[in-house]
């Protein structure tokens, strides 16, 4: 490694790797399909939203080194979302913040659950084995895509996401094996969650035309190892998939800009400043 | 002497962390955190010390569990060596014909 001199002291020189996954890319795959790009803007806005949910831990969380495990966990999926709502920017001209800050609530493509609110930190991790457990799945698969950049893209996630799996594992062994309240808040964020499980694994016509070509993940083709995975840790936590009252599902609409109550004050956090003054930067 | 983090008011236990940058050097002490046990110290001390490719390996040993030389008996402890300088190899004169030294 090179180094370069400050005084007395010096210092290895950091070589910074590129921010945005795929983004150099050239030829086939620079510039997404229209329908590639639709596909992009779904795992982007689900990335950015959970995101910002988890920015909003900061200050807040049970424990200081808490609060940096879940703002590292945003970070990283920050830095997805980035990727992503840049290739999907390509097809329409847009850039990332254009799509991130400059789209209302009925243009984001979100699945219900990264939208639903922190609740404790045992709602928190139960959003977080379901979100990271499904990511892990999808980017693994993802990574093997005709679409260069998204292969790229999914190859790095895949990495980070694993890390988001493990972390939501653990918690959710301690809180379900800690004190007689720390279980009872989990069981209750588990069925609290669970509604917002089957949108993740829906098919439709864009994944399948997608699919047909290689490009994207038919979404109900991961359903078998996310139900493998979160079976193994219930299995060790004493656990139970949500069965009977507690087995609702709500009906998803968030691929098709839907959502429920909880996206739009989401979005006015974090669109506020972007909009009160378009074009700052710092 | 108490330890912080030993005390019931902190709710979780200090972990010290030593992290080795490469292969081959030494793992070296770079701070502490709290964590409720082990398993999750070293991911905290991931999060919290290697955000920059900083290291290779973590260890995290419970803060109780280092005895630390007493801070007070500093004189009698580290300053005896003084005036002691056939302890030190250039106190010695070479002998002559002794090759490599």
């Amino acid at each position: 490694m090179s180094e370069q001199t400050h005084g007395d002291v010096t210092v290895d020189r950091v070589e910074l790797a590129e921010e945005l996954a795929g983004a150099g890319l050239t030829g086939t795959g620079s510039t997404a399909s229209p329908d590639a790009a639709e596909y992009a803007l779904r795992l982007g806005d689900d990335a950015l939203v959970l995101a910002q949910r988890l920015g909003m831990w900061i200050t807040r969380a049970p424990e200081l080194e808490e609060d940096v495990a879940l703002g590292n966990i945003g970070l990283d999926l920050i830095g997805h979302a980035r990727s992503l709502l840049h290739y999907a920017g390509t097809a329409t001209g847009r850039t990332e913040d254009d799509l991130a800050y400059w789209r209302d609530e009925p243009e984001w493509r979100n699945a219900w659950l990264f939208e639903q609110p922190n609740g404790d930190f045992a709602h928190t991790i139960a959003r977080q084995l379901v979100a990271s457990a499904y990511l892990f799945e999808l980017y693994g698969d993802l990574a093997d895509s005709t679409d260069p950049t998204l292969a790229a893209i999914a190859a790095k996630a895949v990495k980070e996401v694993d890390y988001h799996r493990d972390h939501a594992v653990q918690w959710t062994l301690r809180l379900a094996g800690g004190t007689d309240e720390s279980r009872r808040r989990m069981i209750v964020a588990i069925a609290d969650t669970w509604p917002y499980v089957d949108e993740l694994f829906e098919d439709d016509e864009l994944v399948e035309r997608l699919e047909a070509s290689g490009v994207a993940v038919r979404p109900s083709s991961l359903r078998e190892r996310f139900d493998a995975a979160i079976d193994a840790v219930f299995d060790e936590a004493r656990l139970e998939r949500p069965t009977g009252r507690t087995a609702f599902i709500a009906a998803g609409r968030g691929r098709h800009g839907g959502h429920t109550e909880h996206l739009g004050p989401l979005l006015a956090e974090m669109q506020v400043l972007a909009r009160q003054h378009p074009g700052a930067s710092w | 002497m108490s330890t912080p983090g030993e005390t019931g008011t902190e709710p979780w236990p200090l972990w010290e962390v030593f992290v080795r940058a490469n292969r081959g050097l030494s793992h070296v002490h770079v701070g502490s955190l709290h964590a409720p046990d082990a398993d999750m110290a070293v991911r905290n001390a991931r999060d919290l010390y290697t955000r920059r490719n900083e290291g290779v390996s973590i260890w995290v040993v419970p803060a109780v569990a280092i005895t630390t030389s007493d801070p007070d008996a500093k004189g009698a402890f580290f300053e005896s060596p003084a005036g002691k300088n056939y302890r030190h190899a250039v106190y010695y004169t070479k002998s002559e014909g002794v090759k490599h030294l």
